[in-house]
C-alpha cells in the first residue's frame, strides 16, 4: 500500500489548476479532501502522473447563497469541506435535505476533510452526495481553460464512478436549490455501520403535486423517479416496481433481495415523513 | 507507626492509572515502525499469489532486478537452499515453506519478497516480478473438501483431511442408549478474527561472521514457535535471536502470524548481507495474516426426563485453511479438557477432524477455540430448553457444575479450579437482572416487536498447557515424542545500585497494561511505592529468561506471569529480610516491609529505608558475613502443577486456571430493516482475584467489542472460487463505538487455588460467550432453530421469513435467459440482447477480432493466434479506475450460426481472472436475441478490494459492449437499458 511515483502540485488559483488539467488530462487528477482518491493511490487503483490539490485556493472556496432565475441556491466551492457545509447554520432552513444527509456521509473526520464536489466527482453509487444532488435537481459547474458549463445533476451521473466531466474539466462548484414554502424532505439510509456506504439510500423531496423519489446504493448511479403524491396500495405498488426494475447488485454484506425490500421499507418511511 | 505499617491493604487489587499510557498518549510509543534502522537496511515487499490454488511453472524476477535501488528477489527456491518446512503438528506429509514452493495455496500467499532501497521502490518492482501460475481448481468449504473428488491441496496427503481423532470418556455410548431425549444441533462457524491496529512487522539481520539471526518483530508468542523458527532456519535456538518492541499496537493472538516472515526475512537478510525490513500493509493483514478457524460441528446430548445432560457427542470439523501451521492444531484442542463448558456432564464422545481447504492458514486468535466450541454448546443448550419447553435458565440451572464440587475433574480430564456459578446466578436474580428482561421482552412484544432474551455460561479457560496439542497424536505417538506439559512463566526481579526496584517479564505486552499491574504486585511484596517499580515486559530471547510458554496468550499474564513476579520479589525479599535482620538488628523472620520502608516487626524503631537496605548488596556484600547470599536479582520460573501431560487414556487438564461467565442479553429486530439492536447486555465474570478491576473491566469490555463485530458483521469472504473478498475495512467490519452497546459488568472473585495470585485469565471470556448469547437471543426472538453468524441486517432478514411482493407482470421486453450454462465459479450470470442483424449476419463478426476491437470497451489490441483463438489487450476498470489486461480467449462448440462456447483468462497487475460464457443466437423478426450465460473467477486485489463495485462494473463493461455492438449493427441506438446484460465477462463479472 503505497502509491505509485506522482507529481504534487499546490494550485495557488484556479486558472492553474485549469491549465494543468488542460496540459495532463486523464493522467491528472485533482486532490481535494483525498478521503477516497488517497486510498485508492495507496491501493494503485488509480496512478496519476500529477495530482493538482486545489484546497489551498480560495476562489474555490466559496460556500454562499446566490440567486439564479430568481431562486435562491446554495453554491458549494470545490475547496469547501463537507463539515464546514453542516456547520451552515441555515443549512436546515436553506437546503433541508442537505442537512438531513451529511451527517450519513461518513464521520467527523472524514467530513473535515472530505469536500461535497470531491464527493460527486468520485461518483460513488453508494454515497449521499450524488443522491441528493440528484433529487434536487442540483447543477454542477464544470470549468476548463477555455469556458465553463453547467451540467444537472441528474445528467451528470453517468454511471458507477463515471460522470460527465471531461479530462480538462474542473469541477468548480455545486449549485443545490434552496427550499421553496410547500416543498418538505425526508432521508432514510440503512448501512452496516454508520458512516459506512449506504446499502440503500433514500432522498425525497415532496411538494403539494409530486414526489421525487432518489435511490442510491442499489445501482450504478442514482436513480430517480417523480411521481404523483401517491400513497395507500398506489404507493406501494409504485415502490414495489421500483425495487423490481432497479439493477440491485447482490455483494457480501446485503443481496439484491434484501436491498429491494429496503427499497420499499426506507421508501415508505421517507416519503411517509415527508408527505406528513 | 507498627499500626501503620499493619493497616497497609496493598496496591494489588486497586485500579491505578497505567504506566503505559502517558507515551501512547504522547505519540511517544516505540512500535515495530518506529525504531531506527541503519542506512544499510532495505526495505522488503512481498510479491503474493493472486489465485487461490495454482502450480508455480516459473518466476521470472529479471525485470524487478533490473528496477531502480533493488538488491534481490528472494524466491521459494531461497528458501529451499538455507530453510526447511516448519515442523507440523499433525504426521502427515505436508510441506509448509516461508515462501512458497512449486505450489500457492490461498489468494495471497508470499511467492517473492522485493528488497530494495526504500519501500516504494520495492512495491514499484514488485509488480515487475513475472510469476507464471497454472491455476488449479481451488476448495473452500471444509465439507466438500473432504469429499473424494475435491481437489487435493497437498498431494502427499491424499487428501484434504489431515488428521480424524476419536475420543471417548465414560460411557457415552451408554448415557445415549438410555437417554430420555436426545437434542442435536449442526453449527457452522465463520471465519473471522480480530484485527490488531499495528499490523506485522519484521526487521531482520544476519551475522554472518557469528551465524546468528537476528530478528525485531512484535512476535507475541508462545514461544514454542521459537524452535519451529530455528529448526526452519536450520540453526541451533541460541542461533536466532529474536527481540520484540517495547510496545505493540494489538495482536489479540493474530501476532503469532508474523513467524513465517520473521524465516523469510531472516533469510533475506542473509543472502542481501544487510538488515532487511517489512511492515506489513492492511491488504496484506486481512488476506494472508491469519484467522481463527471456521467449523462445522455436529452436537448431541443424551438428556434425562429432567432437562439433566448425561452426554454430549461433539462432532467438530475444523478448516485450518492451507497449512496446518503452529501453533495448530491447537484452536481444536484448547478447549479439549473443558469441552463439557459450565455443566456437570460425566460422558463425553469426540471426534475431531482437521481440514486443510484454500483459504489463509488459521491460528491464534482472542478466544482460541472458544467461540467455536461455545456456540455450538450454548445453542444446544438453548435448543434443550426449547424442545422440552423449559425456561432455558433452568435448564443451565440444573446442569451447572454445583459449588461445592471444586476442583471438579471434568470428562476429558480438565480440572476446573474454582468457582461458584449458582453465586452468579444468584447475584443476577437478586439485582432483579433476569425479571428486568422478562418485563422488557414482554412490553417490546405486547407491542408487536421482535424481542428475544440470549443466554450464555461458559467457563473461559487461562494459562495454556502447552502439552495439550500433542492430544492430536495418539498415545502410542505420544510415547515416542516424549511427554509435553507445563506452562512456565518467567519473571525476574532486581535491585539496582540505588536501591530500585527493576523487573523483566516474558510476556509481550500488546497493549493490556502489564506493566502497571507488575508494579503493584511486586510493589505489595516489597512494601514498596509501584511508581518505584520499573517494568519492561519485551523480550530478547539471547538475554532474558523465557521458556516456550512465554509470551502473551490463552490470557495467561495474571495467573501465570503476574504470579511469577510475586514469586521472584518473594524469593528477593527473603534475602533483602536476612540483610535487614543484620542491619536492624533482628531475626529475618522479623523484618517486614512497608511504606517504602524495611522494619522489624518486634521493634518498630527499627527500621530503614527500603532503598538502602536493598542496595547493600551492591556497595557492601564483602562486609556481611559468610554464607549470606546477595539480594540482587532472582528469577523465578512458575508452572502450574495440575499441568500434567495428556495421559494414556487422552485425558487432558488443557489450562490451569477456568474463569466463569454468565451473559445474558436482550435484542430486538428490527422488521423494517432486519437491524439487530442490543437493547440490555449483562455480564458477569468470576475471574478468580482481580488484580487491578479497572484494567479487568477493559479486557471484557474489549473482547465484548469484538464478539459484537463476530456477531453482526465480521467475516473473512471467499468466492466459492477461493478469491478472498475481504481486503479493506469497508469489506472486513469492525464495529465502531457507535455500533458496541453500553455492557454491565459485574464481577464475583473466587481465587483459584492453582496460581500465585489467585488470579484467573479475563481477557477472553465474551470473546466466548458474546456471539453465541446473540444468537440465542435471536432465536428466541424469532423462535427459530437456525442461527448462522454474522447476524448482517440481509441475514436477520431473510430468518424474518418476509413474503416478498412479486416481481410486477407485463413489462419485460426480453425473453428471460435460459439456464443453458452451468458453472459454480464465483461471479455468474445471464441475459439476453437483441441485435438488429440477422444471425447469419451476425456470426461472421462475432469471429472477427477486427470488428470485435471495435465494440469491445477499452480493446487496445485483438489479434487472432490460431484458430479460434484470440490474445489482445484491453482497458478494464470503471471510473478512474482502469488497468490494462492480457487476454486470451478461445472459442469453441462452434455452431454455425446457432451457439459457440468461450472460455479466456485476463491477467493485470490489478488481479486475474478466468471464465467462460456460451452464447446463442436465436433469429426473431428484425434480428437476433442474443442469449447468454458466463462464469467468471476473479481473484487477486480486484477481488479483495472491489466487492462493493464489482457487481456494477460488470453491468458497465458488458453495457458498453452490447451498446456499441448494437450501434454498429443498427445505426439508431436501439437497445434498452433492460437488455444491457454481459456475456464477454472479462475482468469483472457479473451476477445477472
Amino acid at each position: 500500500m503505497k502509491p505509485p511515483v506522482f507529481d504534487y502540485l499546490r494550485c495557488e488559483s484556479a486558472a492553474q489548476a485549469l491549465e494543468a488539467l488542460h496540459q495532463y488530462g486523464d493522467d491528472l487528477r485533482i486532490l481535494a479532501g483525498g478521503q477516497s482518491l488517497i486510498a485508492m493511490l495507496n491501493m494503485r487503483l488509480v496512478r496519476p502522473a500529477v495530482l493538482a490539490d486545489i484546497m489551498r485556493v480560495k476562489e474555490l472556496a466559496g460556500l454562499e447563497t446566490i440567486s439564479r432565475h430568481a431562486k435562491r441556491h446554495l453554491r458549494i466551492g470545490a475547496a469547501v469541506t463537507q463539515s464546514r457545509v453542516l456547520e451552515c447554520i441555515s443549512l436546515a432552513s436553506d437546503v433541508p435535505l442537505l442537512a438531513k444527509a451529511l451527517p450519513f456521509t461518513g464521520h467527523v473526520q472524514t467530513r473535515n476533510r472530505g469536500t461535497v464536489c470531491g464527493s460527486l466527482a468520485h461518483a460513488d453509487p453508494s454515497s449521499e452526495l450524488p443522491l441528493v444532488a440528484c433529487v434536487l435537481d442540483g447543477q454542477i459547474t464544470l470549468a476548463r481553460t477555455s469556458g465553463r458549463r453547467q451540467v444537472g445533476a441528474r445528467d451528470f451521473f453517468t454511471g458507477l464512478l463515471e460522470t460527465d466531466r471531461k479530462s480538462n474539466e474542473l469541477i468548480e462548484s455545486v449549485e443545490f436549490p434552496c427550499a421553496s414554502s410547500g416543498e418538505t424532505f425526508a432521508f432514510r439510509e440503512a448501512a452496516m455501520r454508520h458512516g459506512d456506504f449506504a446499502i440503500i439510500a433514500i432522498a425525497v423531496k415532496a411538494t403539494t403535486e409530486k414526489i421525487v423519489i432518489g435511490v442510491g446504493g442499489g445501482a450504478s448511479r442514482p436513480e430517480v423517479r417523480s411521481w404523483p403524491r401517491l400513497a395507500g396500495s398506489a404507493l406501494a405498488d409504485a415502490l414495489n416496481q421500483l425495487a423490481w426494475e432497479l439493477p440491485l447488485q447482490d455483494d457480501a454484506l446485503a443481496d439484491a433481495r434484501y436491498r429491494r425490500h429496503l427499497v420499499r421499507e426506507l421508501g415508505q418511511a421517507a416519503i411517509g415523513e415527508a408527505c406528513a | 507507626m507498627n499500626g501503620q505499617f499493619a493497616d497497609h491493604k496493598g496496591w494489588t487489587g486497586r485500579s491505578r492509572e497505567r504506566v503505559e499510557d502517558d507515551a501512547l498518549l504522547r505519540g511517544a510509543g516505540a512500535f515495530i515502525d518506529d525504531i531506527a534502522v541503519t542506512s544499510a537496511t532495505l526495505h522488503a515487499v512481498f510479491v503474493r499469489s493472486p489465485h487461490p490454488h495454482a502450480d508455480i511453472q516459473s518466476i521470472d524476477a529479471s525485470r524487478a532486478l533490473a528496477a531502480p535501488g533493488v538488491a534481490a528477489v528472494i524466491t521459494g527456491a531461497d528458501m529451499r537452499r538455507f530453510t526447511r518446512p516448519f515442523v507440523v503438528g499433525v504426521k502427515q506429509p505436508m510441506e509448509h515453506w516461508a515462501l512458497a514452493v512449486d505450489r500457492v495455496r490461498f489468494a495471497g500467499e508470499p511467492v517473492a519478497i522485493v528488497c530494495a532501497s526504500d519501500p516504494y521502490l520495492a512495491e514499484d518492482a514488485a509488480g515487475l516480478v513475472d510469476v507464471d501460475y497454472a491455476p488449479l481448481p481451488a476448495v473452500v468449504d471444509p465439507l466438500r473438501a473432504m469429499a473424494a473428488d475435491a481437489p487435493v491441496l497437498h498431494p502427499a496427503v491424499g487428501g484434504n483431511l489431515v488428521s480424524d481423532r476419536h475420543f471417548s470418556y465414560g460411557d457415552p455410548q451408554g448415557a445415549f442408549a438410555r437417554a430420555a431425549r436426545i437434542v442435536e444441533i449442526d453449527i457452522r462457524y465463520p471465519r473471522n478474527a480480530v484485527t490488531p491496529i499495528e499490523c506485522l512487522g519484521v526487521i531482520a539481520d544476519y551475522s554472518a561472521a557469528e551465524g546468528v539471526y537476528d530478528v525485531m518483530t512484535p512476535f507475541q508468542g508462545p514461544y514454542a514457535i521459537h524452535p519451529v523458527m530455528a529448526l526452519a532456519l536450520q540453526v541451533p535456538a541460541n542461533k536466532l535471536r529474536i527481540r520484540t518492541p517495547r510496545d505493540s499496537g494489538g495482536s489479540f493472538g493474530t501476532k503469532h502470524a508474523v513467524f513465517t516472515y520473521a524465516v523469510a526475512l531472516a533469510v533475506a537478510a542473509r543472502i542481501c548481507g544487510r538488515p532487511v525490513k517489512w511492515i506489513e500493509d492492511r491488504l496484506e493483514n486481512l488476506s494472508a495474516a491469519t484467522s481463527a478457524t471456521n467449523r462445522v460441528t455436529k452436537l448431541r446430548a443424551a438428556l434425562d426426563g429432567d432437562g439433566r445432560i448425561l452426554a454430549l457427542d461433539y462432532d467438530q470439523i475444523d478448516d485450518c485453511g492451507a497449512y496446518l501451521r503452529a501453533p495448530e492444531p491447537a484452536t481444536l484442542y484448547r478447549m479439549h479438557g473443558n469441552l463439557t463448558g459450565a455443566y456437570r456432564i460425566e460422558h463425553l464422545a469426540v471426534r475431531n477432524r482437521i481440514v486443510l481447504t484454500n483459504k489463509t492458514p488459521s491460528g491464534l486468535v482472542r478466544g482460541f477455540g472458544g467461540p467455536q466450541v461455545y456456540f455450538a454448546l450454548e445453542r444446544l443448550v438453548a435448543k434443550i430448553a426449547r424442545e422440552m419447553v423449559k425456561p432455558h435458565l433452568e435448564i443451565i440451572g440444573k446442569n451447572l457444575v454445583p459449588a461445592d464440587a471444586f476442583p471438579w475433574r471434568t470428562a476429558s480430564g480438565g480440572l476446573l479450579d474454582s468457582g461458584n456459578y449458582q453465586a452468579a446466578l444468584a447475584m443476577l436474580e437478586d439485582r432483579g437482572v433476569f425479571a428486568d428482561f422478562e418485563a422488557r421482552r414482554a412490553q417490546a412484544r405486547a407491542q408487536g416487536k421482535h424481542y428475544g432474551i440470549g443466554l450464555a455460561a461458559i467457563v473461559e479457560p487461562s494459562i495454556s498447557n502447552m502439552g495439550y496439542i500433542t492430544t492430536v497424536l495418539s498415545a502410542g505417538e505420544r510415547e515416542k515424542a516424549g511427554p509435553k506439559g507445563g506452562a512456565v512463566a518467567t519473571a525476574t526481579v532486581g535491585i539496582d545500585p540505588l536501591g530500585g526496584v527493576n523487573v523483566h517479564v516474558a510476556s509481550v505486552p500488546q497493549g493490556q497494561g502489564h506493566r502497571t499491574v507488575l508494579q503493584q504486585v511486586v510493589g505489595d511484596v516489597l512494601g514498596i511505592n509501584p511508581d518505584g517499580v520499573s517494568v519492561t515486559a519485551e523480550l530478547d530471547t539471547a538475554r532474558d529468561a523465557w521458556s516456550i510458554a512465554s509470551g502473551n496468550y490463552s490470557s495467561r499474564f495474571a495467573g501465570a506471569v503476574a504470579g511469577a513476579a510475586k514469586l521472584a520479589a518473594e524469593t528477593l525479599r527473603g534475602k533483602i529480610a536476612v540483610l535487614a535482620g543484620l542491619q536492624l538488628g533482628c531475626e529475618a523472620s522479623q523484618v517486614r516491609f512497608a511504606d517504602d520502608r524495611v522494619y522489624c516487626v518486634g521493634d518498630p524503631q527499627k527500621h530503614a529505608p527500603f532503598r538502602r537496605i536493598a542496595a547493600a548488596s551492591h556497595w557492601a556484600q564483602g562486609a556481611m558475613p559468610q554464607g549470606v547470599e546477595p539480594a540482587l536479582r532472582e528469577t523465578a520460573f512458575f508452572s502450574p502443577d495440575v499441568l500434567t501431560p495428556p495421559n494414556a487414556l487422552d485425558e487432558i487438564n488443557s489450562s490451569a486456571a477456568h474463569g466463569f461467565v454468565f451473559d445474558i442479553c436482550g435484542v430486538e429486530i428490527d422488521r423494517g430493516t432486519g437491524r439487530l439492536r442490543i437493547d440490555r447486555y449483562v455480564s458477569v465474570h468470576d475471574a478468580g482475584r482481580l488484580l487491578n478491576p479497572t484494567l479487568a473491566d477493559g479486557q471484557v469490555r474489549g473482547s465484548f467489542a469484538n464478539a459484537v463485530g463476530a456477531a453482526l458483521m465480521e467475516q473473512f469472504s471467499y468466492a466459492p472460487d477461493g478469491s478472498f473478498q475481504s481486503g479493506t475495512f469497508a469489506d472486513y467490519l469492525v464495529p465502531s463505538v457507535a455500533e458496541v452497546p453500553a455492557l454491565e459488568i459485574l464481577h464475583l472473585q473466587t481465587p483459584s487455588p492453582f496460581t500465585p495470585l489467585g488470579a484467573k485469565g479475563i481477557a477472553e471470556g465474551n470473546c466466548m460467550s458474546t456471539p453465541v448469547c446473540i444468537a440465542n437471543g435471536v432465536a428466541d426472538a424469532l423462535d427459530i432453530e437456525a442461527v448462522e453468524l454474522p447476524l448482517t441486517p440481509a441475514r436477520v432478514l431473510g430468518l424474518l421469513a418476509v413474503q416478498e411482493p412479486a416481481r410486477p407482470q407485463g413489462e419485460s421486453v426480453a425473453p428471460s435467459p435460459p439456464a443453458i450454462f452451468k458453472t459454480d465459479r464465483a461471479l455468474k450470470g445471464s441475459g439476453a440482447s437483441f441485435v438488429a442483424m440477422k444471425p447469419q449476419e451476425l456470426w461472421p463478426l462475432l469471429l472477427d477480432p477486427d470488428f470485435l476491437a471495435t465494440v469491445i470497451p477499452g480493446c487496445k489490441s485483438l489479434e487472432r493466434t490460431g484458430a479460434n483463438a484470440y490474445r489482445g489487450q484491453m482497458v478494464m476498470g470503471a471510473g478512474v479506475i482502469k488497468e490494462l489486461f492480457d487476454v486470451d480467449v478461445q472459442l469453441h462448440d462452434l455452431d454455425e450460426p446457432r451457439s459457440l462456447r468461450l472460455a479466456g483468462g485476463a491477467r493485470g497487475a490489478l488481479g486475474a481472472s478466468s471464465g467462460e460464457a456460451l452464447i446463442r443466437l436465436r433469429e426473431e423478426k428484425h434480428g437476433t436475441w442474443i442469449e447468454y450465460s458466463y462464469g467468471v473467477d476473479l481473484t487477486g486485489k480486484v477481488a479483495a478490494v472491489g466487492g462493493r463495485m464489482l457487481d456494477g462494473a460488470a453491468r458497465l463493461l458488458t453495457g458498453e459492449f452490447f451498446k456499441r455492438l448494437a450501434r454498429r449493427a443498427m445505426p439508431q441506438d436501439g437497445d434498452s437499458q433492460e437488455q444491457k446484460r454481459g456475456w464477454l465477462q472479462r475482468l469483472f463479472g457479473g451476477r445477472a
